[in-house]
């Protein structure tokens, strides 16, 4: 029960578009300072600021040109929490009304015990969860305090069993593919459990050892060759 | 006459410069950078939790620059450790990157940048402004700009670019002047103007032309290396 829920945090990750295949929008390598685009037509969003008639980028990345408007987007660096991002923590810490984790970010997530999907005595918060335990979470608002997280929806909550690793979180859209295309492909596959968290740790448990290294492996694989071309189909050959 | 320099560069000739980013699998950063034997790493650690708690700026994210030279980088060894040149160089770099960062976006936190100089040949601070600048935008930190930075020398009356150690050492005519020098990538605007020596202010004006050229050649380094990192 609990691993075909874990399976389906993927529905929440979908909004992660996959990066190098959709068509029709121009893309380019920009570097913080150079001009993206000229003219008064276009609108910057993230990562792009206007400066007179010029679209500039204000950070290193791939600037994409969707109509009107222009983004960059981050392709190297830390991980930068959104909201509604699915990511893997671990708990640090035990508190009167919730739980401290590390989710690889300068602070710290909270999980207040109210977002825990069924009633938990406060005098057993450590049967729930304890120091250490790993946890698939939503985050659902970001503000001065800190980052609260959720496990209500469907697909989070405690992971089992398994093991987990890490790769580069501006990797995880590619990794996913588009609608978890990629993933479901090596989940099929192997016959694996994965979750990857937005913050770049990946979760996996499979029936037998040999295929849960084979999907760590193509996961890493992956994921150190983001921008190669036919990526698709070289998983598909090394799956096969 | 034209100026005969040691090594029979141009007066405007840089030395070979190095650049490569991504060098550092651990840092969210990283980036090398050299002027013919003078080569500096940077790495960039962060945003992350800033401790002691009392440094914390709820307004915007901290830049710590360390500085140091490898004990193996230069003839005599280097006593490891912190010393007054390190710190103080630490602080110069940090002054000079600082005003193309935004760091507004990360509140409370501590953006860490490690310049180390693994083989020192004069011209160690402006590698590491120009490998610490690489290595900030490759951590994908929000900036106005890159910054490049070069050494300019007067050697007697000569105004030079790019100093070796054998020229900072320069002896006879009016002796030796060094005037590292931080720029803004595509604007007039300087971050950094030091001066170790004596130039009549009327020359300074020469310096800053000479030093914009071959910025622009820096810069066009950089931006080569950061576009090679995402294989374009």
């Amino acid at each position: 029960m609990m691993e075909r829920k874990l399976s389906e945090a993927h529905e929440a990750q979908e909004q992660n578009v996959e990066l190098s295949e959709s068509v029709q929008k121009k893309r380019k390598i920009v570097v913080p300072g150079e001009i993206i685009a000229s003219g008064e037509d276009y609108l910057p969003s993230e990562g792009a600021r206007r400066i007179g008639n010029e679209i500039v980028a204000s950070r290193f990345g791939l600037a994409e040109e969707a109509g009107r408007v222009i983004k960059v987007i981050a392709i190297t660096g830390a991980f930068i929490p959104r909201r509604n991002n699915v990511v893997i923590g671990r708990v640090t810490n035990v508190t009167f009304n919730g739980w401290v984790l590390d989710i690889d970010y300068a602070s710290s997530a909270f999980l207040p015990i109210e977002e825990c999907p069924h009633f938990i005595n406060k005098s057993e918060m450590t049967q729930f969860l304890d120091i250490g335990d790993t946890i698939v979470a939503k985050i659902w608002a970001i503000n001065k305090r800190g980052i609260d997280l959720s496990i209500k929806s469907r697909g989070l909550g405690k992971l089992e069993h398994g093991f987990i690793f890490r790769i580069g979180p501006n990797t995880v859209p590619r990794v996913i593919g588009r609608e978890g295309s990629m993933v479901g492909m090596i989940k099929e596959k192997t016959q694996c459990n994965i979750t990857i968290g937005q913050n770049g740790w990946v979760w996996i448990k499979g029936n037998t050892s040999e295929e849960e290294i084979k999907a760590r492996k193509i996961i890493e694989f992956i994921s150190e060759n983001v921008s190669v071309d036919g990526l698709t189909e070289k998983v598909e050959e090394m799956l096969s | 006459m034209t100026f005969k320099r040691k090594d029979g560069r141009k007066v405007d000739e840089l030395r070979e410069i190095k650049a490569k980013v991504g060098i550092i699998p651990n840092a969210d950063g990283s980036a090398m950078f050299a002027f013919g034997d003078t080569i500096a790493i940077a790495a960039v650690y962060g945003p992350r939790l800033l401790h002691p708690q009392h440094m914390q700026n709820p307004e915007t994210a901290i830049l710590r620059v360390n500085y140091d030279l490898m004990s193996f980088s230069v003839d005599d060894r280097k006593r490891p450790g912190p010393s007054r040149r390190s710190q103080e160089i630490s602080k110069m770099i940090e002054h000079a990157l600082m005003p193309v960062l935004d760091l507004k976006e990360f509140p409370n936190t501590v953006i860490d940048v490690q310049v180390y100089i693994t083989q020192a040949d004069a011209g160690t601070r402006t590698a590491g402004i120009n490998a610490a600048s690489m290595a900030l935008a490759h951590a994908g930190i929000p900036m106005r700009s890159l910054i490049c930075s070069v050494a300019i020398g007067k050697q007697d009356e000569e105004l030079v670019v790019d100093l070796t150690k054998a020229e900072e050492d320069f002896e006879g005519g009016e002796g030796p002047s060094d005037i590292p020098v931080a720029k803004i990538a595509d604007t007039d605007q300087f971050t950094l103007l030091q001066l170790d020596g004596k130039i009549p202010p009327q020359r300074i004006k020469e310096a800053l032309v000479l030093a914009n050229k071959a910025c622009n050649e820096v810069y066009e380094e950089q931006k080569k290396a950061l576009k090679e990192v995402a294989g374009q």
